[in-house]
């Protein structure tokens, strides 16, 4: 476990820059518009950071050694359908969480 | 505050009630499995107050990335909170002190819930968005308090739990692809992010892979002027959606800028 001072160095960062951002508007609008440039990272920065994050949840599955990513798989496929058929994320992430809990302790 | 007026914030919220709580456990509970007491998830629930970096932020925790990187990744992942302080600055400008706070409770779902809800007659708007927000974040307060102690007591085998971060992700995903007729920055995304984790491995691919999005978003953003005009969150989403649901203020605001 990394030490204490690191650790609230860390969550300190995570505040500031999170209420930065949102604060941000309020010290620039007034004075000058927000650049066109940082309004159209905005709007499609979401999307693609989305797709990174997923990525970066699944950075330590292993492709090439037993069980060559299936848990992962199914319940991300089971995740998805159902997000896609009832729209309601708690099920989707409930059950999910809970089929790949199955699959890692008794399945594979 | 009055009991019926408390009666109507309660009724209000109560959809992010359960969502706050549920997510709020989980959070909790992979806090407590990565060595960190309660005292940890009442300090990130109040001080971050952002569902997803606390998540992510456990893995920093875990992995004890450096301040740097901390910083870029909530840069990157939290990009879209200026937008909620740019959608609501008429709304929030005459709300005297409690503004700070309002500002700094600009979650996802509490932004979704003020733009589209009116307070009753008996009540100013500031005093209702600051309740909206007040409750809020005491949903998601206990909710992660909540996690920590159940983690701690769980005698079931919680081996695979830390999936409730990836399933999450899953369905912000395809709500967000459902809810956008442009694809491809979610796709540059999760391209970008394979080629750099192949290139680069699991422990350094984060800052590379958030350089390239950047750099290729800004490429292809003539391309997507010429399919949509200026691409914003707005012009690109779905119609009818409720996420086109915006505050009063932000259509005056936009015509006052362009």
């Amino acid at each position: 476990m990394i030490s204490q001072t690191h650790a609230l160095g860390i969550v300190a960062v995570i505040a500031a820059v999170s209420f930065g951002l949102r604060f941000l508007p309020y010290l620039l609008l007034g004075r000058h518009t927000t650049p066109k440039y940082i309004t159209y990272l905005g709007g499609v920065l979401p999307y693609a950071i989305m797709g990174m994050l997923l990525v970066y949840c699944l950075r330590t599955t292993t492709l090439t050694v037993y069980p060559h990513g299936a848990p992962e798989a199914i319940a991300i496929a089971l995740t998805a359908l159902l997000q896609i058929w009832k729209r309601i994320s708690l099920l989707s992430i409930v059950c999910g969480t809970v089929c790949y809990m199955v699959l890692v302790q008794v399945v594979f | 505050m009055s009991k019926e007026l408390f009666k109507t914030v309660i009724l209000k919220t109560l959809p992010i009630l359960t969502g706050y709580i549920v997510l709020g456990i989980g959070f909790g509970i992979l806090l407590e499995k990565a060595g960190y007491h309660v005292g940890w998830a009442v300090l990130m629930a109040l001080s971050i107050y952002s569902g997803t970096m606390q998540y992510v932020g456990v893995d920093l925790l875990t992995s004890g990335a450096s301040l740097i990187t901390t910083a870029v990744v909530t840069l990157m992942v939290n990009a879209r909170y200026m937008f909620y302080g740019v959608a609501t600055i008429d709304r929030f400008k005459t709300a005297g002190m409690r503004k700070y706070y309002m500002i700094f409770g600009l979650t996802d779902e509490t932004y979704a819930l003020l733009c589209s809800s009116t307070p009753p007659k008996s009540v100013s708007r500031h005093t209702f968005d600051f309740l909206i927000t007040l409750f809020d974040q005491l949903y998601w307060v206990i909710g992660c308090i909540l996690g920590v102690l159940i983690g701690a007591a769980m005698t079931i085998d919680s081996t695979g739990v830390e999936f409730v971060m990836t399933a999450l992700f899953v369905t912000i995903f395809v709500d967000q692809w459902r809810e956008s007729r442009e694809h491809l920055p979610a796709v540059i995304g999760v391209v970008i992010s394979v080629v750099c984790l192949i290139l680069f491995g699991a422990d350094r691919f984060l800052i590379p892979t958030m350089i390239f999005i950047t750099l290729l978003l800004t490429l292809i953003r003539p391309i997507l002027r010429r399919r949509h005009g200026e691409p914003s969150v707005e012009t690109m989403k779905e119609e009818g959606t409720e996420e086109s649901v915006h505050l009063e203020s932000t259509s005056e605001r936009k015509e006052e800028r362009t």
